[in-house]
């Protein structure tokens, strides 16, 4: 089942792939990715519901004209699924790890665990602003929006204002490790998230076994 | 979509303002700019960028003063700004790319800007990335400075907390239902007076008329709600001060000394050390953030001579 929640203009597609009551399970997509259409292996063993939310231009949902995309938009599509579904464990892939990491920091009552995987957009554009453009995308709009891979890849993630995010997921959100990481990838934000109190590298399954039990 | 023209006899008057005299809209990947221009038509094009939550028609006064020197003065309503679509994202980027379709609709040949406020960021950035698009560039008001800005704090890093984050992702949610508090025209001026508290009654109850829309419940800003102050962003003001020192485009910076609520803030020595070379800094004195307001002929003379 797929429902359609409302961010600002945007209509954010939010797929069911499992009922139950809970513990939420939230999946966050890859950058040019969309959601899987029936729960993934991998997170067969979760003991509720399971959800997944395609990010702006991406999937099912709107592709707005123009572009605009900043992972701080996205954190808030993020924040749109949770005011459908409530409290939830969030886990994402790349651009999505990126994205449970931002919302736990910023929700942490609502996020109970966030789980960071490798894929697509992990990096973003690093750590330091490089070469000055601006980038326009003549053309129709299509899926995923190009606007969406040219600017959530160029994105910067400094280490110090990313770590604040895992920070603040480690205060607030009442849970000892709030903030597993899964993937074998280490962009420089990522390295300075291990850093802080309350992260920490673990198996996905580990993982998944954690934050079902909270 | 409507035009963005507007029957001139219902605006307000203000001594020495002037509407533009030509409207267009320029289509910038899909999102609808209302661009303005004033002047002759076949004067050498000069482009004029406002800033954060303002709009175009805050240089009815100062614009005419350069369109009267012979220059073809242009200006644009931001996304989300003024008569210009209210957008479905908004990102510092997005402006910087709709401000250079504006200027690939009128010529691809280098111009002048003038930019205030945000404006002056977001043209510093074009600056660099395309110096052969640009010949002078004034900024007013709008240099970076080692404190985050208000009308830019969405782009800038602060030391936000938990409830920054959960306010702005509350605004978020909103969003899509929210509307602009209705009023009259006096409520308005009030309301944009606690901002600027320098700007004169008069100028603010003109600059309703433009900026703001007349609805059946009273007048609306006409700022899409969504558009909020107080965000927070990855990028670091120091990234743009050391960008500052290398910038190919000759520069002049106006700035104000009296802060505001939606003031610059910028400190005119602490600035000196990044600025490029072969640049102008001119601080005006007991002057708050719109200096172009509050002292129009003096900017606009100090402007022709830098321009030649």
């Amino acid at each position: 089942m797929t429902v359609f929640v409302t961010h600002n203009q945007v209509k954010l597609a939010l797929h069911t792939l499992r009922n139950g009551e809970r513990p939420a399970l939230l999946l966050l997509h890859a950058l040019g990715d969309q959601s899987p259409s029936v729960v993934p292996p991998e997170f067969d063993a979760w003991p509720g519901p399971v959800f997944a939310l395609d990010f702006t231009g991406h999937g099912a949902s709107t592709v707005p004209g123009g572009g605009g995309y900043t992972a701080e938009v996205l954190m808030g599509d993020a924040d749109a699924a949770l005011s459908m579904i409530g409290p939830a464990t969030v886990a994402g892939r790349g651009l999505g790890a990126y994205i449970a990491l931002l919302i736990a920091g910023a929700r942490p009552q609502s996020v109970r665990g966030a789980v960071l995987m490798d894929g697509a957009g992990l990096a973003g554009g690093g750590d330091r602003p490089g070469p000055v453009m601006v980038r326009g995308v003549p053309g129709r709009a299509t899926v995923p929006d190009p606007f969406a891979l040219v600017e959530l890849s160029a994105d910067i993630r400094p280490a110090e204002y990313v770590a604040r995010f895992a920070e603040l997921a480690a205060e607030h959100s009442g849970i000892a490790t709030p903030v597993a990481v899964c993937g074998r990838a280490r962009p420089d934000w990522l390295k300075a998230v291990l850093e802080v109190q309350g992260v920490r590298e673990m198996s996905l399954d580990e993982a998944l076994t954690t934050f079902s039990q909270l | 979509m409507t035009s963005p023209m507007v029957e001139a006899s219902s605006f307000a008057t203000y001594p020495g303002a002037v509407r533009p005299a030509r409207h267009h809209w320029v289509d910038s990947y899909g999102v609808h700019i209302a661009v303005c221009e004033w002047g002759p038509a076949t004067g050498a094009p000069l482009f004029l960028v406002h800033g954060g939550s303002d709009f175009a028609g805050t240089f009815d006064v100062f614009a005419p003063l350069l369109a009267s020197a012979g220059w073809r003065v242009i200006s644009w309503d931001h996304r989300g700004h003024g008569d210009s679509d209210h957008a479905p994202l908004y990102s510092w980027d997005a402006d910087v790319r709709d401000a250079l379709s504006v200027l690939d609709a009128i010529t691809p040949d280098p111009v002048p800007v003038i930019a205030h406020s945000k404006g002056g960021g977001m043209m510093l950035q074009l600056a660099e990335a395309l110096p052969m698009r640009m010949s002078r560039l004034v900024v007013i008001d709008g240099l970076p400075s080692p404190e985050p800005h208000p009308d830019v704090s969405d782009h800038e890093q602060r030391r936000f907390s938990s409830r920054n984050l959960a306010d702005w992702l509350d605004h978020r949610r909103a969003a899509a239902a929210t509307f602009r508090k209705p009023g009259t025209i006096d409520d308005l001026a009030r309301r944009r007076k606690r901002m600027n508290p320098r700007l004169s009654d008069e100028w603010l109850r003109y600059l309703v008329t433009i900026g703001a829309r007349k609805d059946a419940d009273g007048w609306r800003w006409k700022l899409d709600p969504a558009i909020r102050f107080g965000g927070f962003g990855p990028w670091r003001p120091d990234w743009s001060l050391e960008r500052m020192k290398v910038l190919p485009v000759p520069l002049l910076g106006l700035t104000a000394t009296v802060e505001e609520e939606m003031g610059w803030g910028t400190n005119h020595k602490a600035l000196l050390p990044f600025m490029p070379p072969s640049a102008r800094l001119v601080p005006f004195e007991n002057t708050g953030h719109f200096i172009h307001v509050e002292h129009p002929n003096e900017v606009a003379e100090m402007v022709l001579e830098f321009l030649g």
